[in-house]
């Protein structure tokens, strides 16, 4: 009777790509901080639509891109290093790993920094006005989101530093690569409703 | 190294005694306290999660009974308003998150690897995690109630009562945090149940041979994921807007809503509400065809139902907020809709009725708490039909009416569900039967008093009362109704101390159950009661979806048996198999994480950040922030031999 | 609910019955069924290994109850977006409009009119004339409440930040109660009011009079009274032709001509405005109202002039 149980050939053992169980949580993961910034997006758009006096949403006038841009550029440029150094784990090539994670960590690191200049140079508090609320509250969930990716991206640094992967086992770092990937795809979610939609019209 | 140094081919075998004995050691928790903060076994957090579920159905029981005295008789003065409130909202706050979810997530943990012929959930540290998370949620909540500043705004909680400048006090600031707390535990166990479901199924159990348990608590778990942040979001926006001066609700004309908070709200709520009820259909779609002596009938409709109903979840919150002044086209969109839902839910009636109508009943106690779920939910269900209509709505919603319909619901889908559960599944938890005569004395009683006590709200509500009231006036014709709703719940609670009752005198003086005491066909019932902590000695292999009563049910010979005691053997540490999504086949060997400090180091940090966001105290924040992060990073760091470990696990 | 007295409600309340019709006779079938089903053939005792019946049979059953549960909801849906578009418009446009603003815990109500001279306001009683479709502008004016006028109407809420316009009429004369029904925080259960339902000549009347301000006594007790009530209540209160112009709590102008005080919570009599004036907070405890500092005797006097507010 055992003969219909048999498996034919082998199995890999342990956390090995996408069969890795970390790599099935983090899509799920993903789905829930997805859903949570959908719903952050809703509520600007939700209160974009209730009157306002003119020239209060967005408050201070179109936002401008002048910082935003560059830094939505250098973000994305930080997934295209994750993603280089994800294609260079998978043919055994640690130190082309450890470059493209290093490049990604500090651009993200630029990209908080330049954030933070981007929000000094704001007209607005947090507690001005609706619209002011939910230009700090999007792009500081956003922020946190960055500061923990790149606190993904460190350690995934580290251990591959340490020489903990090869081309069979990389999962954390695609698991870490997923998130980071995430945060810079919900940016330009964000980007374009917080920059853009005021342009297209959608402004008091 | 190699590639083959990171793959084996698992021997296939029988249940050994020597094997068992290896098992025993490798899956074991440590004895003593230690064991007991570290230990990551899926049951025995399932069990948690029931016990402390249990315990908050008491507490919020106890509330209740409290204020049905209030409202037995108009004018009556054993609370004063403040009171109530409180009362009314940690009632409805612990019934509806801190034991109606919990209990079925108790269960679901508990049982999924179980019935999926696995070793433990996918990631058993998380499960650990999500259950201290889920504890000190509610401690959180209930510290609040404690001092004094229980929250007092309804579950609901709708702005601008709940905002800084109608309550001033801290109450909805521990409401506000500890649902958020709350949430991150939900979320943790909802991923890991969905992650569960896609990888960790026996060899053989492709998608359509799954118990309808896992169906629900799959969907439930689903809408969890999209749904949580919803009200998660809601409670930190309104925390910001009552600490840090945001806008968000802000109605004296910041620019915020009103009923921003309600939309956010209700598109989280109206998920929830099918959360905690479809685990628990079904419960009753794998308990009631036990004893009826039959596979369910129409199983593919059911499970279709099942997610359909979910999917229709999503899109009829607006059925909550009929009467804030919306335009008539979006009300009679979501109108239809949320009478149309009714159609998945007349798909599980009929297939019930069905199973029991074409088996052969066995009157068991938790037949009678499983058949009369199917009474009691079609009432729920068309006191929501009724207020589904919008006019009708208008005149029936925040009256008594709704009252009735919510415990129909909730009472009626969840606890009647849970309470068959556990006469059903205490055999396997324990190794012992419950009473059965005790057990038909405490569904009786529970029947009687909860329709004793709810069904005349349907007639209070339909006579004007509203909801929410602290007292009435007298000459409103609404004393006797009242009278009556307070005797039924005082008896519908005697009727749960007899379960409580029952479950304290069986776990030491029950009958002794064996493997299989119902005859019943799934998997958790092809090993010991109770299980050992590794499950299964050997993988199971499934070819239908009812393993043990293939050789009664096929109808050739020749069709592929399931091999519940024979199958892959992995003994080289904590292992288990990981098979892929659709058809459940071998794809991976998973290394299983052992007992760990970890969860709950981490769920007290979490906790401590939220303790720091109620006091204000930033370096509270900043501290446990950092020992949340430090805790992941220890917790996920990489081991060198996570490969193959060619030899058997350490004695 | 069940006495419908307006055109809405009326509209409604053959939906209301059919829509019980059909969930009442969906619990009878399904229970008879039930039971049926439970009792039709013995049931048998637990024992190891028993037979199992066929994984077959039992889904005609599934699509037969299905397939007539869908006709019965859809038949539904279309019932109620009928009656949603009946009782949307009325069928004539309203001559009058009046705007309710909910506070916590009562209700004030303002008759607009283009002639900014009729324009009054009182509190906890709104009349309207029979036979006409009235005109509601209805305000939040902390917290959301709702306006459920049961013999009349559905409910709305008043939420802050938007107004939500509705239309009500009433057939026949008579009193109709009502209540806020969205929760409101501490007396949201004694939060009540009344809409009295005159013919057109009783309301023109009514109304005309109330326009008027009232007069102010001339000497005596009432004088006292009235002098009390300014010092004491007029910073909340107002009695439109004196000095009393407080908007913080009910407009008191024609006082006695109402049914109720405290929203609905006694009737308006001497002695319970006496106990009210008293101790508001023993009555409707979290109120606004504070006990004010008066003497038996200045309290009769202000009961008394409160009394000739006609």
């Amino acid at each position: 009777m055992t003969d219909r149980i048999a498996l034919e050939g082998t199995l890999p053992v342990g956390a090995i790509d996408t069969r890795a169980s970390g790599w099935w949580a983090m899509i799920f993961v993903v789905c829930t901080e997805a859903a949570l910034f959908g719903y952050l997006l809703f509520s600007y758009f939700y209160l974009a639509v209730q009157p306002h006096a003119p020239g209060t949403f967005p408050e201070g006038g179109t936002p401008s891109l002048a910082l935003a841009l560059p830094n939505t550029i250098i973000l994305l440029t930080s997934s295209v290093a994750v993603g280089w150094a994800q294609f260079n784990i998978q043919r055994d090539d640690s130190l082309r790993l450890i470059i493209g994670l290093a490049v990604a960590v500090a651009l993200g690191v630029v990209f908080l920094i330049v954030q933070y200049f981007e929000w000094a140079q704001k007209p607005f508090t947090l507690s001005s006005t609706a619209y002011s609320s939910l230009y700090f509250v999007i792009t500081g969930f956003h922020m946190m989101h960055v500061v923990v990716g790149v606190g993904v991206l460190a350690t995934v640094l580290v251990w591959s530093a340490l020489g903990y992967f090869n081309r069979v086992r990389y999962a954390p770092i695609h698991i870490g690569a997923l998130y980071w990937h995430f945060v810079d795809a919900v940016w330009l979610a964000v980007f374009f409703t917080l920059y853009i939609t005021p342009l297209l019209g959608l402004r008091a | 190294m190699t590639i083959s140094d990171y793959t084996r081919a698992p021997s296939v075998g029988t249940e050994q005694p020597e094997l068992a004995a290896r098992l025993q050691k490798i899956w074991e928790t440590a004895p003593g306290i230690g064991g007991w903060l570290s230990t990551v076994d899926h049951k025995e957090i399932g069990l948690r999660y029931i016990v402390t579920a249990f315990a908050f159905l008491i507490l919020g029981g106890v509330e209740a009974l409290v204020f049905r005295l209030q409202l037995s008789w108009s004018d009556r003065h054993l609370l004063n308003p403040e009171q109530y409130d409180q009362l009314f909202t940690m009632h409805g706050m612990t019934m509806i998150f801190l034991y109606a979810g919990p209990v079925l997530s108790g269960f679901s943990n508990y049982l999924w690897p179980l019935l999926l012929g696995a070793r433990d959930m996918a990631l058993p540290r998380l499960n650990a995690l999500s259950y201290w998370i889920y504890l000190f949620a509610g401690i959180f909540l209930y510290a609040a109630f404690a001092i004094g500043f229980g929250p007092n705004d309804g579950w609901f909680n709708y702005v601008p009562l709940a905002a800084r400048a109608y309550n001033g006090g801290p109450n909805i600031d521990f409401y506000a945090l500890g649902m958020i707390l709350l949430g991150i535990s939900t979320t943790v166990g909802a991923v890991n149940f969905v992650v569960t479901f896609m990888r960790m199924r026996a060899p053989g159990m492709s998608i359509n041979r799954v118990p309808i348990l896992i169906w629900g608590t799959l969907t439930a778990s689903m809408a969890n994921i999209f749904a949580i942040p919803a009200v998660s979001l809601a409670f930190f926006l309104l925390w910001m807007d009552r600490n840090v001066g945001t806008h968000f609700f802000d109605t004296a004309g910041g620019g915020g809503s009103a009923m921003l908070w309600q939309h956010l709200f209700w598109m989280f709520g109206h998920p929830w509400v099918y959360a905690i009820v479809l685990p628990a259909m079904g419960m009753v779609s794998d308990g009631l065809p036990v004893f009826c002596r039959r596979p369910l009938v129409g199983y593919s409709a059911v499970a279709l139902a099942t997610v359909a109903t979910m999917v229709l979840g999503f899109g009829v919150w607006v059925h909550h907020m009929f009467a804030t002044g919306l335009p008539n086209i979006s009300l009679s969109f979501f109108s239809a809709a949320s009478i149309i839902i009714a159609v998945p839910s007349a798909v599980g009636v009929f297939a019930w009725l069905a199973t029991i109508w074409t088996g052969r009943p066995v009157f068991t106690t938790p037949f009678l708490f499983f058949a009369s779920f199917i009474l009691l939910f079609t009432i729920g269900g068309v006191s929501g039909f009724m207020t589904g209509s919008v006019p009708v709505d208008w005149q029936l919603t925040d009256t008594y009416f709704v009252v009735a319909h919510i415990h129909y619901v909730l009472i009626g889908i969840n606890v009647f569900p849970v309470a068959g559960a556990i006469y059903f599944w205490f055999p396997k938890f324990t190794g012992r039967m419950l009473d059965e005569r005790l057990g038909r004395w405490n569904f009786w009683t529970m029947f009687v008093g909860f329709n004793l006590g709810f069904f005349p709200m349907h007639i209070s509500g339909l006579l004007g009362m509203p909801r929410r009231v602290y007292t009435y006036a007298e000459g409103m014709g609404w004393d006797w109704l009242n009278l009556i709703t307070t005797l039924g719940s005082f008896v519908f609670a005697a009727g749960v101390l007899m379960l409580i009752w029952n479950v304290l005198k069986s776990v030491r003086s029950g009958a002794i159950a064996g493997d299989n005491p119902w005859d019943a066909p799934t998997l958790e019932w092809a090993t010991s009661s109770p299980p050992p902590p590794y499950n299964f000695v050997v993988i199971p292999t499934v070819q239908s979806r009812h393993p043990l009563w293939e050789d009664r049910l096929a109808s050739r010979p020749d069709e592929a048996r399931s091999h519940p005691h024979a199958g892959l053997v992995l003994e080289h540490g904590r292992e288990a198999i990981g098979t892929d999504p659709l058809d459940a086949q071998p794809d991976i060997i998973l290394k299983m994480p052992g007992d760990s400090y970890a969860p709950l180091v981490f769920a007290i940090a979490v906790t401590a950040i939220f303790i720091g966001l109620l006091l204000l105290a930033w370096w509270l924040v900043a501290l446990a922030a950092v020992v949340t992060a430090a805790t992941t990073v220890g917790w996920l760091w990489p081991e060198r031999n996570l490969g193959e470990t060619r030899e058997p696990a350490r004695d | 609910m069940a006495g419908a007295s307006g055109a809405k409600a009326s509209a409604t309340l053959p939906l209301t019955w059919g829509v019980i019709g059909v969930s009442v006779a969906v619990m009878v079938i399904v229970a008879a069924l039930l039971a049926l089903a439970i009792w039709r053939r013995p049931g048998i005792a637990l024992a190891t290994r028993m037979a199992i019946g066929p994984d077959k049979g039992g889904t005609n059953f599934l699509w037969v109850g299905v397939g007539i549960s869908t006709l019965a909801l859809l038949a539904t849906i279309v019932w109620t977006v009928k009656v949603l578009a009946e009782i949307g418009k009325p069928t004539v446009t309203p001559a009058l409009t009046i705007e309710v603003t909910a506070h916590q815990w009562w209700w004030e109500v303002r008759y607009l009119d283009n002639d900014t001279r009729a324009i009054f306001t009182t509190a906890n009683e709104i009349h309207i004339p029979t036979g006409t479709p009235v005109q509601f502008k209805l305000i939040g004016g902390d917290v959301i409440h709702s306006f459920w006028v049961p013999a009349l109407a559905g409910k709305t809420d008043l939420i802050p930040g938007q107004t939500n316009e509705i239309w009500l009429e009433a057939d026949k004369p008579g009193t109709y109660r009502g209540q806020c029904t969205e929760y409101c925080g501490l007396e949201h259960a004694k939060m009540a009011f009344v809409v009295v339902a005159d013919t057109p000549r009783d309301f023109a009347a009514w109304r005309s009079h109330q326009i008027a301000p009232d007069v102010t006594p001339g000497g005596g007790v009432l004088a006292s009274g009235a002098v009390y009530f300014g010092m004491k209540c007029g910073s909340c209160h107002a009695v439109r032709g004196s000095d009393a112009a407080g908007v913080l709590g009910p407009d008191l102008s024609h006082f006695a001509t109402r049914q109720t005080i405290a929203a609905g919570v006694l009737a308006n009599t001497p002695q319970n405005l006496s106990a009210w004036i008293d101790d508001p907070q023993g009555i409707k405890p979290g109120n606004l109202m504070q006990k004010p500092e008066l003497s038996l005797e200045q309290r009769g006097q202000i009961v008394a002039y409160l009394e000739t507010l006609k």
